[in-house]
């Protein structure tokens, strides 16, 4: 017999379920009085520094229906690619949202600024992205992925470059719709599903 | 901080199957194609940090934190309490863990429960604290009852608290739940049977732990969570042009 090794094992993941909303985002749940507000209700506070942007979408599932449940975690840095907590980040950017698909139509909204570039442990610019997390009943693991930008220059990312079907690029990088305002739907599921990570 | 290296790469295999067919919301909700594997970057190394101006006294009170008569919420009251690590077994410290969970009839507070037992006025249902230095964490709660659910015929959950945690990493985000010791609906419920490696589920199921049980007072149960863990080698810094 070898040497025990002493390491741990990551516990196991389980599904949010239908009320994730009453232990992340109480208030959006009706339950009030528990907690002054909800954490992470803005990435943001006023002053932050950069172009101020909004992203809309649905998270669908693969039978093309937009999930009226789903829990989204967002994080990024400042307008310099510098991380709350970071030296000299901007101290009007916490870089964490959490926000939720509305209950009668599915939509989310993210509005926040812009993230600057971050480089990847190999010194190798990264493009300007936002990381997101998802949890809802049925996932059974939150599912990782990233926003990238249309009007942002993509054709150096490491990560991107890592698809291999470049017809999926698309699904990480969100659409312009007018100044300052994004569409990005995330697909689970089926006809254009969204690139996942495992990062 | 000292520069720690990559997060360890997720073991798929001890985590849940995403598409189960027991488990039916799974099925339309689950990834069909392979995640994209990548070594992490500062984006998913950086996480947000949470102070203790965020933590109210009574946020990890449960049975007072929504009393809005002022009484204690109905049910057996326990203690759940634990320690957050990482995969080398280093305490995670200063991390927030935040947990959900039904009242002691099986209902949550929630406008799509419409399940037949009451509401307890006294009981909202969510809680969260900070660990401490050797993040360790504690929860006063009730024992949340089973509930049945739409999924087979007779479906029911067995007793669960929902947890969920940050670690200090955005890649470290866990939500997971705790079971408890001795509960007979866990072998019968497909949420708990997507997870296909049972020493891992095993890991869910929290002792009684008597020791801590304050007598007169509460029962306790111990729950210990591990976190992906971050690489620290000497040699993690790849040459230029290497
Ligand atoms: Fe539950």
């Amino acid at each position: 017999m070898p040497q025990p090794l002493a390491n741990l094992t990551e516990t196991a993941s389980q599904t949010g379920g239908p009320y994730v909303h009453i232990g992340c985002i109480p208030s959006f749940a009706g339950i009030n009085g528990v907690y002054p507000q909800d954490l992470g209700l803005s990435p943001i506070q006023p002053g932050a520094l950069g172009p101020q942007i909004t992203i809309t979408g649905q998270v669908i599932d693969g039978t093309g229906w937009a999930l009226r449940d789903a829990l989204i975690e967002s994080w990024q840095p400042d307008s310099a690619g510098r991380f709350a907590g970071q030296p000299g980040a901007d101290p009007a950017v916490s870089g964490f949202c959490r926000f939720a698909a509305d209950k009668d139509s599915g939509e989310f909204s993210l509005t926040t600024i812009k993230p600057g570039p971050v480089p990847a442990r190999s010194g190798q610019m990264q493009a300007p992205h936002i990381s997101l997390w998802i949890a809802a009943r049925g996932i059974n693991v939150g599912l990782h992925t990233r926003i990238y930008f249309e009007d942002e220059d993509n054709s150096a990312d490491p990560l991107l470059a890592r698809i291999e079907q470049r017809n999926r690029v698309s699904t990480l990088i969100a659409r312009k719709t007018g100044e300052g305002s994004y569409r990005f739907d995330i697909r689970l599921q089926g006809e254009g599903e969204t690139v996942f990570l495992d990062i | 901080m000292t520069d720690l290296g990559p997060l360890v790469p997720r073991q798929r295999d001890m985590h849940p199957v995403p598409y189960d067919p027991e488990y039916k919301t799974s099925v339309p909700r689950s990834p069909k194609w392979p995640l994209l594997s990548m070594e992490s970057t500062p984006s998913e190394e950086t996480g947000p940090r949470f102070g203790h101006g965020v933590i109210g006294p009574l946020d990890n009170n449960l049975v007072l934190n929504f009393a809005t008569d002022g009484s204690p919420a109905i049910g057996e009251r326990i203690l759940v309490h634990g320690q957050v690590l990482d995969e080398f077994a280093r305490p995670v410290p200063h991390t927030l863990v935040e947990i959900w969970q039904a009242n002691a009839g099986g209902r949550y507070r929630h406008i799509k429960d419409t399940y037949l037992a009451p509401l307890d006025p006294n009981f909202g249902g969510c809680g969260r604290t900070l660990t401490d230095d050797q993040g360790r964490y504690q929860f006063l709660t009730i024992r949340p009852g089973a509930y049945p659910w739409p999924n087979r015929g007779n479906e029911w959950r067995p007793m669960h608290i929902h947890f969920s945690v940050f670690g200090h990493s955005f890649g470290q985000r866990l939500i997971t739940q705790m079971y408890f010791e001795g509960d007979p609906l866990i072998d019968r419920c497909p949420i708990a049977a997507t997870i296909k490696n049972r020493s891992q589920l095993d890991r869910l199921v929290a002792p009684l732990d008597m020791p801590m049980a304050r007598p007169l007072d509460f029962l306790a149960y111990k729950f210990d969570i591990v976190l992906r863990g971050r690489r620290q080698t000497m040699f993690e810094n790849r040459l230029e042009g290497l």
